[in-house]
């Protein structure tokens, strides 16, 4: 097995994912395209590991994994938030920053 | 002590400022501290005196000299030059300005400036004394300036009337005038003596031909201008009687006896730059000789027109000046520095005389005198003994002084110049005789009530009569002490004046014509035989009338200023109305255009656009990149991983 | 070899293919499927990289937990189920052209960098050599991590609470 397939498949599910994050209108789609990035750091990770002949790529994969579980628990509590007070979470219609 | 000479100076230097400063508030006003600082320095004048006669013969003078500072290689400096010349002008300079000072206390009693007059007078002695003690040509400068700047205030003193104020310009504008002369000539004879200032050297140079003749000739005739202007000789003289305006104290010790003398004492100092740029030994007639000649004349011509006491008197001083002078014109050195020793003291005595007599008649004029003999006697005794001895008769100071004066014309080859003498002491003895005639004799004219003077004017006239009566027998024939005390010496060159041997049948000659004076004068005045005579005979009368114009030279003068320096003033005042301050409006004028177009131009267009395009440029662009911020995450997102990328490939690509 | 090879193929292509249509579907549900799809393909791939136990856990915690977590926010957001709602922004074009500069940089650099290296033999890891590795070299991220967890799961009831 090439190293590469690994990398380019993580690469190619890492732009999906940003495409996602850019194109999608719903706040939980996007934290979804946002698991899709972080899966794919995660094959990149595992794939140097055992290129590597390491344990430490698995090591960080799993921090990797917990932190992506802490992180959607807060996103979604957020959107639940944004939702509470407009009963609206599309992105496009949050645009109080604007200048 | 005659390296200490330096002190001299010195004291009366201290107490003029002490008088300044702290005259008013103390008892005497400020006199005390003057008589107590003459005092002294007559003392030490007199211990530098017994110093120098008791030094081994040869003496040789006292020549000390520090640096102040260096410039360009010229050595500017203060020093002392202590010989028999010297010693001679420190005893009569502090004798004579303490007897002043002692007499002024009764003259300028109750004064409007009497303070500020006793420190003048120390600062005047300060500065004659620093004059006649300095070794090189600009310390003489300094006292000469300072004498001169002196004698102005004295003149001056009463000068709320305007004939005063006159008087002391007229003095001091005449004395610069040959201040030119005095400073090119300084600084002729710098250049031609090698750089220096240093009056040995400047001697010895001149001497033993270290300077052209051609040099030394302008040197010295540019000296003697300074010399004619100070020492009051043709035709600077004008301003000597005007002098008189000043109070008598200032006219005996100024005017009589020591600031004139100056000049005198100037030749006398600097004689190896005359002697050898007039080439008096050659004979016959130079600058110097005819000047004081014609002095002399003219002088003694005036002194019989002249109604005021003192104008007699300075009419007198001028004459005698002029025997001074010419005797130096003809060789005869120490003849006239021995004559301005003896004139010094009956001339003070005369001038203290007619003090007396002017603060017993209040006034100046003989007309109002008369018969004075009866009621002030101490001052007729003490007059008559300065009349005597200023006409020259033996046994008096005058007739030992005036008498080698002729016999160096005599025997020097300088015969015109013995006419000229012989004539000079006919006229003294008469016009003398004519003074005294009107002051002492007949019946009083005047309207008050002469009295004697005061002790300190009256015992100051008595002292004064003992030098009058002796100083002569310093060099009488036989003692000759003068005569060694007082020589011409330079260090490095053979002694060229000569002594001559005392004539007794000069001597006899001008004892006679002196007498023929006084005789012909009495019978004008005593007896009347010769009475009226000027009104006679028309010829005497345009005499008289040019005599009492004094020669029209006051016009001449007056014409001259007019005429050249009126025009030249009004040219000047023109120049710099229109063309300096043109220059300088039109540097102002240009300086404000060019401001109100950097203003307008720079400022307000240039950099304000400058500036305000700045925050223009800021609004803009930030009203642009404001379209940037939409509020949308998503868009910021967009823009987050493009620029990633775009870095991303960047690097890429460059490595 | 071909074997993995083969292996390899069948998971990247359904994963490939799952994550396209996570980023296009119209229905927020079926999202949320193609995600659980991508996610086990991973735990695959992990599985044929000899690491059980990450796979394992990837399992349990994203299919499990996080995609149970999505599916809640989902429900609780009312996102509209049925497939008429428009999901998609105006910044498509723009979002596409960046994913694939993006793409072409990351593949760029990686064939440039790797070129054809192989994957070689792999010492499989037993999960005691994790737990060795964790509890040993890195116990300070281990317990940062947790304390992490303790504050997200603070932070996420005390914003979500309803008072």
């Amino acid at each position: 097995m090439y190293l590469n397939q690994f990398l380019l498949l993580a690469a190619v599910l890492f732009c999906l994912g940003v495409y996602g994050v850019l194109s999608r209108k719903n706040a939980v789609l996007v934290l979804m395209s946002i698991e899709l990035m972080l899966n794919a750091v995660n094959i990149n990770l595992i794939a140097f590991g055992a290129f590597r002949d390491n344990v430490i790529g698995q090591v960080f994969s799993l921090f990797v994994i917990t932190i992506a579980a802490a992180e959607v628990g807060v996103g979604l509590a957020i959107v639940l938030l944004i939702f509470r007070n407009r009963a609206d979470i599309d992105l496009d219609k949050l645009a109080q920053m604007k200048g | 002590m005659l390296d200490n000479a330096w002190l001299i100076p010195l004291i009366p230097a201290l107490s003029f400022l002490v008088i300044l400063f702290f005259g008013k508030r103390l008892p005497k006003k400020g006199a005390e501290v003057g008589i107590a600082a003459l005092g002294a320095a007559f003392v030490l004048s007199l211990l530098v005196a017994l110093d120098w006669i008791g030094e081994h013969v040869p003496r040789h003078a006292v020549h000390k000299h520090t640096t102040w500072f260096e410039l360009g290689g010229i050595d500017f400096g203060a020093g002392i030059h202590v010989d028999g010349l010297t010693v001679m002008m420190l005893v009569v300079v502090t004798f004579i300005s303490l007897m002043v000072h002692v007499y002024s206390t009764g003259y300028m009693h109750g004064d409007r400036r009497y303070t500020y007059f006793f420190a003048a007078l120390s600062l005047f002695t300060a500065a004659m004394l620093l004059l006649v003690v300095s070794d090189n040509t600009l310390q003489l400068m300094i006292g000469w300036e300072l004498v001169g700047l002196c004698s102005f205030m004295l003149i001056g003193h009463w000068w709320e009337e305007g004939v005063n104020s006159g008087a002391a310009i007229k003095a001091f504008i005449t004395t610069r005038t040959g201040d030119i002369g005095l400073m090119t000539g300084i600084i002729v004879l710098f250049f031609a003596a090698g750089r220096t200032f240093d009056i040995e050297v400047l001697n010895r140079e001149a001497l033993t031909g270290g300077i052209g003749h051609g040099t030394l000739l302008v040197g010295a005739s540019l000296l003697f201008l300074g010399v004619m202007g100070k020492s009051a000789q043709f035709p600077l003289h004008v301003w000597l009687p005007d002098a008189m305006a000043g109070p008598t104290p200032v006219s005996a010790l100024i005017h009589a006896a020591t600031m004139v003398v100056a000049g005198v004492y100037l030749i006398a100092r600097l004689y190896g730059v005359f002697f050898a740029g007039f080439s008096i030994e050659a004979g016959g007639i130079n600058l110097v000789a005819i000047i004081g000649a014609i002095t002399v004349i003219i002088a003694a011509l005036l002194a019989f027109v002249q109604d005021d006491v003192k104008k007699v008197l300075a009419y007198s001083t001028v004459s005698q000046l002029g025997y001074m002078v010419m005797a130096l014109g003809v060789g005869a050195w120490t003849a006239a520095v021995f004559h301005l020793f003896t004139h010094a003291f009956f001339k003070a005595l005369l001038f203290l005389g007619s003090g007396s007599l002017i603060h017993a008649v209040h006034s100046n004029n003989m007309s109002e005198m008369g018969g004075l003999r009866k009621f002030m006697p101490t001052t007729f005794w003490t007059f008559m003994v300065g009349s005597v001895a200023l006409a020259g008769i033996f046994p008096l100071a005058g007739f030992w002084s005036k008498d080698e004066i002729l016999l160096g014309a005599a025997e020097n080859g300088f015969p015109l110049m013995l006419v000229v003498g012989l004539a000079g002491a006919f006229m003294t003895a008469a016009y003398m005789t004519r003074a005294c005639y009107l002051i002492f004799a007949g019946e009083y004219r005047g309207h008050g009530h002469p009295h004697e003077s005061p002790p300190s004017m009256a015992w100051t006239l008595r002292i004064l009569a003992v030098p009058a009566v002796l100083a002569g027998l310093l060099n009488a024939p036989g003692i000759l002490l003068f005569n060694g005390w007082v020589e011409f010496e330079v260090e490095g060159v053979e002694h060229f004046l000569h002594h001559h041997d005392f004539d007794p049948v000069l001597a006899v000659g001008s004892l006679g014509i002196a007498v023929l004076g006084i005789a012909v004068a009495s019978a004008y005045y005593f007896r009347g035989a010769l009475n009226g005579l000027s009104e006679r005979l028309p010829f005497l009368q345009v005499g008289h009338r040019i005599l009492v114009h004094k020669y029209y030279l006051d016009d001449l003068f007056l014409a001259i200023v007019r005429g050249i320096q009126y025009p030249i003033a009004r040219a000047a005042y023109w120049v710099n109305q229109n063309v300096l301050d043109g220059v300088v409006n039109g540097v102002g004028k240009g300086a404000q255009r060019t401001a109100q177009v950097v203003y307008d131009v720079i400022d307000q267009r240039m950099i304000d656009g400058v500036v305000n395009g700045t925050g223009l440029s800021a609004e803009e662009g930030g009203s642009i990149l404001r379209h940037l911020q939409t509020g949308r995450v998503q868009h910021y997102a967009a823009l987050l991983f493009g620029a990633v990328a775009v870095l991303a490939m960047g690097l890429v690509v460059l490595t | 070899m071909v074997a993995q090879n083969v292996v390899f193929g069948i998971l990247a292509v359904v994963m490939v293919a799952a994550a396209f249509r996570l980023v296009t579907t119209q229905n927020v549900v079926r999202a949320a499927l193609f995600l659980a799809i991508v996610l086990a393909g991973a735990a695959g791939l992990y599985i044929l990289l000899a690491a059980e136990f990450v796979a394992w856990v990837q399992v349990l915690v994203y299919i499990g937990a996080v995609v149970v977590l999505l599916l809640f926010g989902v429900m609780l957001t009312r996102a509209p189920i049925g497939r008429d709602a428009d999901l998609d922004n105006d910044q498509r074009l723009l979002g596409a052209l960046v994913a694939l500069f993006l793409l072409g940089a990351l593949g760029a650099v990686l064939l440039d960098a790797f070129g054809a290296q192989k994957v070689g033999d792999i010492t499989i890891r037993r999960t005691a050599e994790v737990s060795d590795s964790i509890f040993g070299d890195f116990v300070v991220p281990f317990e940062v991590a947790s304390i992490l967890l303790l504050s997200a799961l603070v932070g996420a009831v005390a914003l979500a609470r309803r008072d």
